[in-house]
């Protein structure tokens, strides 16, 4: 009798072949290491990692994580004057944002989360843009949707859900998309380490993995998740050795090293255009401030912890690189710093007399058609504002 | 008895039942060292410790499901749900599990569990912190759905809800967590599920609302009183699974005249349900047609939150146009 078992069937009731352990003993390195080209004193300790940038883009991106910083100090001070309804402060993971984004191309994708200023800035974002979603004027141009977020397609940024990490899958399938269509796009999505607990986290580097979708996810480990710390979302000892398990590579990186982030984020995104598929990138990082204004650490973390990790702060550290390299001194990197405070100054000032959005903004961008039943509810809306001031009301503080 | 707003007493709730029933657990994200965000849970931990008092790891699935396994296999836990809104993630253990478990097993599980959380708008809180989600789980046959608007009820409502065998949805509105301080008994008290509370007493028309909206349809009662003299009976509901028909419609064996406020969207919203139920049943007692007021059929806003929410010149335009039909 013919037997209908081809050759080719080859049940795996057997141990994986030895290239695929050795494979992932590399894998291991990468996702338990820790990839830094500068330490906490500026100092270099792994040239082979250093990025080829010329001194003016080493200076650029500075600037950029200043920019960040002092958008992020005003964004906080404005919430504290009450005009601003929450904030998530960036404070300390400017290199992380800065990082990932500087070596992205225009057409690329990035779905971020919220504390991620400086990628913004990277992407061409302006300081007047961050404040007038912040600010809600009529210039918002997310139409006072939400708080904290920000997005604008022109610059392919994806505005930031509020429910952490529902993003993840939304970046694999974007990445998939721009395989199946042939474009030239890599897609990067940035988030937390409490969003790795998220199904969404697992959906999304599922996907990726069985599709090779052109996608890069940085997942910026900053320790904590409002409260919970790190030991709390995961028992494993890293976050990117979870990519592993996906069939992916994970990489570990300091993530208050901005020339480590970048020079990992471009490699990761070199290899998704290449058509190899996805990185995990987690970026360690720390966060120096509360999760969001309303929020008071002291309930739950050391004083001294902080202190520590203000050590490892990105900008005085690549600050120092830069002045030990002759490329910005410590002089006009303070300038610097000044001169941006000034100019944002100047635009918080013209912003804060910008109108606010009409009464109506909400019945906007629901459809692309109004129903008929919420054409009625518009109407009765209308009408509600009258009687509103025909009874003399003030229905907003 | 001390004054306490409705954050102290949900906190009493918690501690007085975990006192009294060691199977009673709290877990969910920030609710250990942390308190909970709004300070719900503020020192449990301390009394408690980490066995009872569970800082989880940052997902409503994995909360809920894992809540659910223990409600099985007999402990008696309370999940909280950071904001409502976040709730979606968990949206296939509540039904699937949390609510058809007792059904789908044959009546061999039960599953005593309270997944509770701040909800509902008026705190500029935007699209994902303002949310009066109610009508997704009113939805659901095998769960309670309860939202309470004052410090007496939200302790007597959640210990009450922890002691039930089913699965309850336990929704707190934020904006009145520290708005509304009373007398609230230490003493150990329930308040029934599925029974009303009348807020005000009147016999021109029948105001059916509950949590945050109590307060706005207060209000406007108020200036119908003085502008008209209309009386308005204020029916609070305090549980929406099951709404308790008996105190509606004795209410409108008075008045005949039924006005609906809720902080949930009008389509297909809770209103729909009640206005439904009157009508197919109770169209003899009715002198014109129901009135509901609900947040608009959009998305919730980050600006013009008091415009998007009923506020009180809409209660108000609908007890005129219930009043002068």
């Amino acid at each position: 009798m013919e037997s209908h078992v081809s050759e080719k069937v080859d049940l795996p009731f057997k141990p994986l072949p030895p290239e695929v352990l050795e494979e992932y003993s590399g894998r291991l390195r990468e996702a338990l290491g820790l990839k830094r080209v500068i330490d906490e004193e500026g100092r270099v300790v792994d040239e082979g990692l250093m990025p080829k940038l010329p001194p003016s883009e080493m200076r650029e991106i500075y600037e950029y994580m200043v920019r960040a910083r002092v958008i992020d100090s005003w964004l906080l001070k404005l919430q504290r004057m009450g005009r601003v309804a929450l904030h998530a402060p960036n404070k300390g993971q400017e290199a992380t944002a800065v990082g990932t984004a500087k070596p992205m191309k225009p057409q690329d994708w990035l779905f971020p989360s919220y504390r991620e200023l400086g990628a913004y800035l990277v992407r061409g974002m302006s300081e007047e843009e961050i404040l007038d979603r912040a600010l809600n004027t009529i210039d918002d141009p997310l139409k006072g949707s939400d708080f904290a977020i920000y997005g604008n397609r022109k610059y392919n940024i994806v505005p930031a859900p509020v429910p952490v990490g529902n993003q993840i899958p939304l970046a694999t399938g974007a990445a998939m998309a721009a395989k199946i269509l042939g474009h030239d796009t890599v897609v990067v999505a940035m988030f937390g380490d409490g969003a790795s607990s998220r199904g969404d986290f697992h959906a999304g580097l599922n996907f990726a993995g069985v599709f090779k979708a052109p996608v890069v996810f940085v997942l910026q480990n900053n320790q904590w998740a409002i409260s919970v710390p790190v030991k709390r979302q995961t028992a494993a000892p890293s976050f990117a050795i979870k990519a592993l398990a996906y069939g992916i590579p994970g990489v570990r990186v300091d993530g208050n090293d901005v020339l480590a982030v970048y020079s990992v984020v471009s490699e990761a995104l070199e290899r998704a255009r290449r058509g190899e598929g996805p990185t995990l990138v987690e970026a360690v990082t720390y966060r120096l401030g509360p999760h969001t204004t309303a929020d008071d650490p002291g309930r739950y973390r050391s004083e001294e912890e902080v202190k520590i990790a203000e050590r490892y702060e990105p900008l005085k550290r690549f600050r120092k690189f830069l002045d030990s390299q002759g490329i910005l001194t410590e002089k006009e990197a303070l300038q610097m710093e000044e001169e941006w405070n000034a100019r944002v100054e100047d635009i918080v000032k013209r912003v804060l007399e910008k109108p606010g959005l009409p009464k109506d903004v909400f019945f906007h961008n629901v459809y692309e058609r109004r129903p008929w039943h919420l054409e009625e509810e518009y109407e009765e809306f209308k009408e509600s504002l009258k009687v509103a001031e025909e009874l003399g009301l003030e229905l907003e503080e | 008895m001390p004054r306490v707003n409705m954050v102290q007493a949900l906190n009493m709730a918690l501690r007085e039942e975990m006192r009294r029933d060691p199977r009673v657990v709290v877990l969910g994200e920030d609710v250990g060292r942390r308190g909970g965000v709004f300070l719900v849970t503020e020192g449990l931990i301390d009394e408690f410790g980490e066995e009872r008092v569970i800082d989880t790891p940052l997902t409503e699935m994995g909360i809920v499901g894992v809540a659910i396994g223990m409600a099985m296999y007999g402990l008696r836990p309370v999940a909280e749900i950071q904001f409502i809104d976040f709730i979606y993630e968990a949206f296939d253990q509540i039904v699937n599990n949390a609510a058809w478990m007792r059904f789908r097993s044959g009546g061999m599980y039960k599953i005593p569990l309270v997944i509770r959380g701040p909800c509902c708008g008026g705190i500029r809180g935007g699209m994902h912190h303002s949310q009066s989600n109610e009508a997704y789980f009113m939805h659901t046959p095998g769960l309670y759905v309860v939202m309470p608007s004052r410090p007496y009820d939200a302790k007597g409502l959640l210990k009450e809800s922890i002691r039930v065998d089913d699965a309850v949805i336990f929704l707190e509105p934020k904006s009145v967590y520290r708005t509304i301080r009373e007398e609230v008994p230490e003493d150990d008290y329930t308040v029934p599920l599925g029974k009303a509370r009348i807020v005000r007493e009147g016999d021109d028309v029948t105001l059916v609302t509950w949590g945050a909206m109590v307060y706005v349809a207060e209000q406007a009662a108020k200036i119908a009183e003085e502008k008209h003299g209309w009386s308005v009976e204020i029916i609070d509901l305090r549980t929406l699974l099951p709404w308790d028909r008996n105190a509606v419609i004795s209410s409108l064996e008075k008045t005949g005249r039924l006005v609906i406020v809720h902080e949930a969207r009008l389509f297909a919203g809770p209103g729909a349900e009640i206005s439904a139920y009157i009508a197919e049943n109770y169209i003899d007692l009715l002198r014109g047609p129901i009135k509901r007021v609900a947040s608009y059929d959009t998305p919730f806003p980050l600006v013009h939150e008091k415009l998007y929410m009923p506020n009180v010149a809409r209660v108000y335009k609908a007890l005129m146009e219930v009043m002068q039909w």
